[in-house]
């Protein structure tokens, strides 16, 4: 028999075990950040690319800096892209863990309103014939294009789904379409692609890589990723809420219809505004929340950070061996997430007793 | 707490649902919507916790119409407890329990949140379920779970779609005698939709009978479950009997005239086919 303060005490236990997994997580986080960076051609050890990064965080301890190569190697070229695709995956995460409570679906990923063929057309568009929104040539013609193309599939969606009440059922169905039409006319812009080099680039575009990483690009991603995950956040409960359906989450005082269209448009707009620099990254925005729910359970006030944890170190691990793997040259990393993703996940899928959705 | 409902009518797309539903509840009692399938129990229910809005007429509590009231703030007056509740991803009975509190949490969960919902899973006799999870239980555990899910919200109305559905004789007898009870030992009045006619007889301290989304008699369980309403509003000829617990008892006998022919019809036309199978499996 259980008496009240065991009920008590289980629930504490069960919060603190959460709390816990997220923190080793993010410990780990650390750690492979710190080797990632240290990984590579013309490689500075591990102590000297630890030395360079504490060097220029705490400058007031005179740690030496090392070589001005180590120095250009570590913080120009390694960790823009380390940073990258920490941000990166933890954005995709945290939109594919908020879509998925929101839609009630374990099939969703951030893709479902078919914003990675919104952004694939805009991409190709600029990369093919140079036309973009921003009408010339600039510096950001492919990344505007792929945005904004991103942001009309996410309108289009919304829109057709309002025509017949917002629900799953609708943004799902909507997002399909939606999904198709743009992947058709990717396909028609591939086909009559004048030149060969173009329709390469479109194609290594449509894989997904970090290699583009840049201080300046980061600058960019990094604001509008943290807002939209904050903003996740904190509907937090409203996806739990949610999840019992939509008359229970009525009843519980939640709009649930507002706060689908809401939290739907954060994860797009999160989602858009990286993989407009990155191309769509598969498979990290589907994988990541399931692995977080199965290691802490739905509670989305401890899964959207645990998600975005366990996204951010997939990533990085992925993007690493996309850097390894072939060198000098190296693998587009959309094709690493999916390759290690697929097993790792079955893996993960089959040695759990629990089942995890319904 | 006093919830008056005023010309209620309720359309889904042209087909009315509700129409015209004058209705006054009073404290602390138990009332049952009875009444065929399609005859707007649900849509009653639905309308009232606003999960629905009525095209026409109101619904007031205290005086107040309940589309004044935030929804964040109804939450703490009404409860629903929906027909079926499952989760698509697994949360456990504490955490379900805990979400009927998120009228009051704006983000941590207190001690007297924790507090209020190890008493009422105490009260519902379920604190050996509280770390297994919602979809792993009965049926009969499932829909207590939820009850308690709706209490969490500390309501004064509970409203319960056909509770007891899905449950064996025994967990009916403990659902429907823990929310008679409540209204007893608490402020709160109830109001259930009802398949089962002698369940709602035995429970219910009122009744109402609808046909066809308007309200065909209302009052204590002698006066609405009668030979003639039964006829006249199921099409089904019944016997009521008083039973041993001193409450009206329905036994139903047949369908009305048309109904008999038409079972007599259907009955000829299976054992045609019956035949016709056998003789298929000769050749």
């Amino acid at each position: 028999m259980s008496t009240a303060s065991e009920v008590e005490r289980l629930y504490a236990k069960g919060k603190r075990r959460k709390v816990l997994v997220i923190l080793y997580a993010s410990i780990a986080l650390l750690i492979i950040t710190v080797i990632s960076v240290s990984l590579g051609a013309g490689s500075p050890r591990f102590m000297e690319a630890a030395q360079v990064i504490l060097s220029r965080i705490f400058p007031f301890l005179e740690i030496n800096p090392g070589s001005k190569i180590t120095q250009i190697i570590i913080l120009d070229i390694r960790l823009p892209r380390v940073v990258l695709a920490i941000i990166a995956g933890a954005g995709l995460a945290a939109s594919g863990a908020t879509m998925q409570g929101v839609l009630r679906n374990p099939l969703v990923s951030p893709y479902i309103l078919g914003i990675s063929a919104a952004a694939g057309f805009g991409a190709a568009l600029a990369i093919v014939f140079r036309m973009g929104v921003l009408g010339a040539y600039s510096g950001y013609l492919v990344v505007v294009n792929a945005f904004m193309f991103s942001l009309l599939a996410l309108s289009m969606v919304l829109s057709i789904a309002r025509m017949r009440g917002i629900t799953p059922e609708t943004v799902i169905l909507a997002g399909v379409a939606v999904s198709y039409l743009f992947s058709a006319m990717l396909s028609l812009i591939q086909y009559v692609a004048p030149e060969y080099d173009a329709l390469r680039a479109v194609v290594f575009w449509l894989m997904g890589q970090l290699y583009v990483a840049r201080w300046e690009d980061i600058l960019i991603i990094l604001p509008m990723v943290l807002a939209a995950i904050a903003l996740m956040m904190r509907h937090s409960w409203d996806m739990n809420v949610m999840s019992l359906g939509e008359e229970t989450a009525m009843s519980l005082g939640v709009n649930s219809r507002r706060v689908l269209v809401t939290c739907m448009a954060l994860g797009a707009f999160a989602t858009a505004s990286i993989i407009s620099f990155t191309g769509a990254i598969g498979f990290i925005g589907l994988v990541s929340p399931h692995i977080a729910r199965m290691s802490i359970g739905s509670d989305h006030r401890f899964l959207l950070p645990c998600s975005i944890v366990l996204g951010a170190c997939l990533l990085l691990c992925s993007d690493t061996l996309a850097r390894l793997v072939l060198m000098p040259s190296e693998i587009p990393v959309g094709i690493i997430t999916s390759l290690i993703g697929a097993p790792f996940f079955l893996y993960f899928l089959l040695s759990r007793r629990r089942r995890f959705w319904h | 707490m006093k919830l008056i409902l005023n010309k209620l009518s309720f359309n889904y797309n042209s087909i009315a649902a509700l129409k015209d539903v004058d209705l006054e509840v009073d404290l602390n009692e138990v009332l049952s919507i009875v009444g065929p399938n399609g005859s707007g129990k649900t849509t009653l229910l639905k309308c009232i916790d606003r999960i629905l809005k009525p095209n026409q007429g109101a619904v007031l509590i205290d005086g107040t119409d309940v589309t004044n009231i935030r929804l964040g703030e109804l939450s703490k007056i009404i409860g629903y407890v929906p027909q079926t509740s499952t989760s698509t991803f697994p949360f456990t009975v504490f955490d379900v329990v805990l979400m009927g509190r998120r009228p009051y949490i704006r983000w941590s969960v207190s001690e007297r949140d924790r507090e209020i919902v190890t008493e009422i899973l105490k009260f519902l006799g379920i604190s050996e379920l509280a770390a297994r999870h919602l979809n792993e239980l009965s049926g009969g555990e499932q829909q207590k779970v939820i009850v308690a899910r709706a209490l969490a919200q500390q309501p004064q109305i509970l409203l319960l779609d056909e509770p007891t559905s899905n449950l064996d004789i025994k967990h009916q007898l403990e659902v429907l005698g823990i929310i008679k009870d409540l209204t007893r030992t608490r402020q709160l009045s109830v109001i259930m939709a009802m398949h089962d006619l002698n369940l709602a007889s035995r429970f219910s301290d009122k009744m109402l009978l609808l046909k066809q989304g308007c309200i065909y008699a209302v009052g204590t369980p002698e006066s609405v479950l009668t030979e003639e309403n039964i006829e006249s509003v199921y099409g089904v000829k019944s016997h009521v009997t008083n039973s041993v617990l001193d409450r009206p008892q329905v036994t139903p006998i047949a369908p009305m005239a048309t109904g008999v022919e038409n079972l007599k019809m259907i009955s000829e036309i299976t054992s045609k086919y019956k035949s016709k199978d056998r003789t298929d499996d000769a050749d």
